[in-house]
């Protein structure tokens, strides 16, 4: 886990901040927190002397910011090369089509987030899903659909238990 | 001066200036998209590109400077292939709309297509969809019309420094919007619509009420009375095809009454109290030490700046409610009384040059007992609309005076409509008030012009009164930031959110540029030069609305129905 530093603090570790501070604060925030809620970024942007239009406008240049809490299963689908051409943009279509939300988003219930990510190094098992940490190796929307109806099935039994 | 070669031709170019701006002088056209008078060019549309001899690719005419003994061809087969082009890509994912649209007519993009020869639909794929925004009372965005030419963008954050609006992610998903995509309405914008006016298409428009003012005028049971504001008679007549400049006043007046308003009523009327209730708070704010500087607040864009970026002076804003919301006041309490008419049973309408008026309009002190003082408002924009879809030409009709108790004015009053004129107004009046003397010469050079920032000393009996007039809020930006640092010989400072006045507000017709906007500027000030009524303190019906009815400037009454209050307004900045 990383350690939950306060927005304060992460401004704090970057005294005299300008412009070119803004993406590794972001970042720092997003790591602490997770994601950049509306709060940060108009705390941030007020040290800066940002509007927080620009910052909005400036983080989702970028792929890596994400701007709602992580869902209780975070699915991150590979796009870097080899999984790429093995096919991951169809298992990236079938996911954000059964769960109904774009890269960067997370599902009403919650329950689901998605991200894009660049190559995770086992390009070997293309093409790879990592959800939670777990690397499910070789899928296909078939697959990956069967693994997530196994995760919504196990929050089912949960929530009856 | 040097010379250059045109598309065969010589032609004299300036150091310094681009090669646009030499070719526009020459009157060669060359289509812009993203080129902005006054501002440093972004050069991101292309759209603007030339042959020079010499130069590798084609080059952005509106970025690149001119110089001597350039080759220059604007007519090239492979120059207006690229044009096209260019038009091309950007219809691929523009609607097929313009029956519709709030821009049929008058669209920049549609202009281009036209006189570019682009005929067909080249390229047919999947266009992107988002939502419109209709979050705000006066600004609609519809993003499926955006051509992202960025130039609301750097409106917002170059000349007016609000920043409400900025592009959104990158590439083909790139789109202009607010931060987190919220609504307009709890962004920092503060509806100037300035916007608007620079956006070649329709993705950008005014909250429009036309539906609601027509429907009033067939309820027989109300009576619908109108107001028209300073700026608006001398830019209207550019809707029907007149040229800039010209007074449409009485015309205007004239074809209110054809479509059907009750009563026509003159906003400089109220302008002209503004200046009595105003001039007499600076008075009294001198003569109890402040808070000093104070700041106008007939321009509601303003003032909800103020609220948002500068808090800490709320207290020298003017407790003055505008001249449109002084003259609902009165229209609702003493035209009411007067006619005898429940204040419910009355309909407001004012016109305007500006967009935040229908915010201002809104605002939940500007009413009272749950009835607003202004019901609706409409841009010079809109008024067009409305005399057309009435069948109201005004050019054809003769001019008629508008309706008392709230038709005489100064052309002091009339001279609000343009920056600087709020000030001059009030010096006039003020010089007479102290000192019981008029002005020899009413005209004060110094404050007008379209100069963004104009400043003034003025020595009234033996009270000398500095004066500064700004206009942009990036220009009271820059002078709220030196009162912050300590600045203090300023006592009264008129603030107009539009560049040059109202006369450029976010609700005056589209396509003006620089010279026209002079034009209007020009003709306020041939009004005053021309008018036998010069100073508010002298118009009689206002005095008589005294005697009648207020009593006296900050007055019991007065502070009831012409003065407000503001408050630390949160939105998202
Ligand atoms: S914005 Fe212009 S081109 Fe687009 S639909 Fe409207 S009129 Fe047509
Ligand atoms: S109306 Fe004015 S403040 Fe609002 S987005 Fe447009 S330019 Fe910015
Ligand atoms: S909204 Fe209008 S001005 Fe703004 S980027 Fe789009 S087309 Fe250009
Ligand atoms: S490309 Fe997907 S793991 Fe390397
Ligand atoms: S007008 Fe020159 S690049 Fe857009």
């Amino acid at each position: 886990m990383p350690t939950v530093k306060s927005v304060e603090t992460i401004l704090k570790e970057h005294p005299n901040a300008g412009r070119d501070h803004l993406i590794p604060i972001l970042q720092e925030v997003q790591e602490s927190e997770g994601f950049l809620s509306q709060e940060s970024i108009t705390k941030v942007g007020r040290a800066l002397n940002l509007p927080s239009s620009k910052i909005f406008g400036v983080a989702t240049f970028f792929n890596m910011f994400r701007f709602q809490p992580k869902g209780k299963y975070h699915v991150m689908v590979c796009r870097g090369t080899a999984c790429h051409v093995k096919g991951s943009g169809k298992s990236l279509d079938m996911v954000t089509k059964t769960l109904k939300i774009q890269p960067g988003e997370t599902s009403r219930d919650k329950l689901f987030s998605l991200e894009i990510v660049a190559c995770m190094g086992a390009c070997g098992l293309a093409p790879v899903v990592n959800i939670n940490g777990q690397f499910y190796a070789k899928i296909s929307p078939m697959k990956l659909q069967r693994i997530i109806e196994e995760c919504r099935e196990k929050e089912q039994t949960h929530a009856n238990a | 001066m040097f010379a250059i070669e045109a598309n065969g031709q010589k032609i004299e170019a300036k150091k310094g200036e681009t090669i646009l701006q030499t070719l526009t002088r020459a009157g060669i056209n060359v289509p812009t998209i993203c080129h902005m008078e006054g501002l440093l060019p972004s050069g991101t549309c292309r759209m603007c590109v030339v042959e020079v001899e010499g130069f590798g690719g084609l080059v952005p005419s509106c970025s690149h400077p001119v110089a001597e003994g350039m080759k220059i061809r604007t007519n090239t087969p492979e120059v207006m292939q690229t044009r096209k082009t260019i038009i091309d890509l950007l219809l691929s994912n523009h609607p097929d709309d313009c029956l519709y649209c709030a821009r049929n007519g008058n669209c920049d993009l549609a202009k281009l297509a036209a006189d570019n020869g682009v005929r067909d639909r080249t390229f047919h794929g999947e266009r992107t969809h988002r939502p419109k925004d209709i979050s705000s009372p006066a600004i609609i965005r519809d993003p499926d019309k955006c051509i992202l030419c960025g130039k609301c963008v750097r409106m917002c954050e170059e000349i007016q420094g609000v920043s409400a609006i900025d592009f959104v992610n990158r590439g083909s998903k790139a789109y202009v919007g607010t931060a987190f995509n919220e609504g307009l309405n709890v962004s920092s914008c503060i509806s100037c619509g300035q916007c608007i006016l620079v956006c070649p298409t329709a993705a950008l428009s005014e909250h429009k009420y036309i539906d609601e003012v027509l429907q009033a005028l067939a309820d027989p049971e109300m009576m619908v009375v109108v107001q028209h504001a300073p700026a608006v008679s001398v830019s209207i007549a550019e809707e029907f095809g007149f040229k800039p400049g010209t007074d449409f006043d009485g015309k205007m007046v004239a074809a209110l009454r054809r479509v059907g308003f009750d009563r026509v009523f003159d906003t400089s009327f109220a302008a002209d109290l503004t200046i009595m209730e105003e001039g007499s708070e600076l008075v009294h704010r001198v003569q109890n030490n402040g808070p000093l500087p104070m700041f106008t607040s007939c321009s509601p864009g303003w003032v909800k700046f103020v609220e948002q970026f500068y808090p800490e002076f709320l207290p020298n804003v003017s407790t003055c409610k505008s001249p449109q919301q002084m003259m609902g006041a009165v229209i609702k309490s003493f035209f009411a009384e007067k006619e005898n008419l429940d204040p419910k049973k009355i309909v407001s309408v004012s016109i305007m040059p500006c967009t935040a008026k229908k915010f201002e309009c809104g605002r939940p002190e500007m009413g009272r007992d749950f009835v607003p003082d202004v019901d609706f408002v409409l841009t010079t924009r809109e008024l067009a609309e409305l005399f057309r879809i009435t069948g109201v030409n005004p050019a054809a009709i003769e001019p008629e005076p508008p309706d008392n108790p709230f038709g005489e004015r100064s052309s002091a009053g009339k001279l609000f409509g343009a920056s600087g004129g709020v000030m001059e107004a009030a010096i006039r009046s003020a010089y007479f008030l102290l000192t019981g003397e008029e002005l020899k010469e009413y005209k004060i050079q110094d404050l007008r012009g379209m100069k963004g920032s104009k400043e003034l000393r003025v020595k009234i009996g033996d009270l000398e009164v500095g004066a500064a007039v700004v206009s942009s809020l990036g220009q009271a930006r820059k002078l709220m930031d030196e009162i912050k640092a300590g600045r203090s010989d300023i006592h009264f400072i008129e603030v107009m959110t539009c560049p040059g006045g109202c006369i450029n507000g976010g609700g005056q017709p589209i396509g003006a540029d620089q010279e026209a906007i002079k034009a209007r500027m020009n003709a306020l000030y041939q009004i005053d030069r021309d008018d036998r009524l010069r100073v508010s303190h002298k118009n009689e019906w206002v005095q008589r609305l005294y005697t009648e009815f207020l009593g006296k400037p900050l007055g019991h009454k007065s502070h009831e129905l012409l003065h407000t209050h503001y408050e630390k307004r949160e939105v998202l900045l």
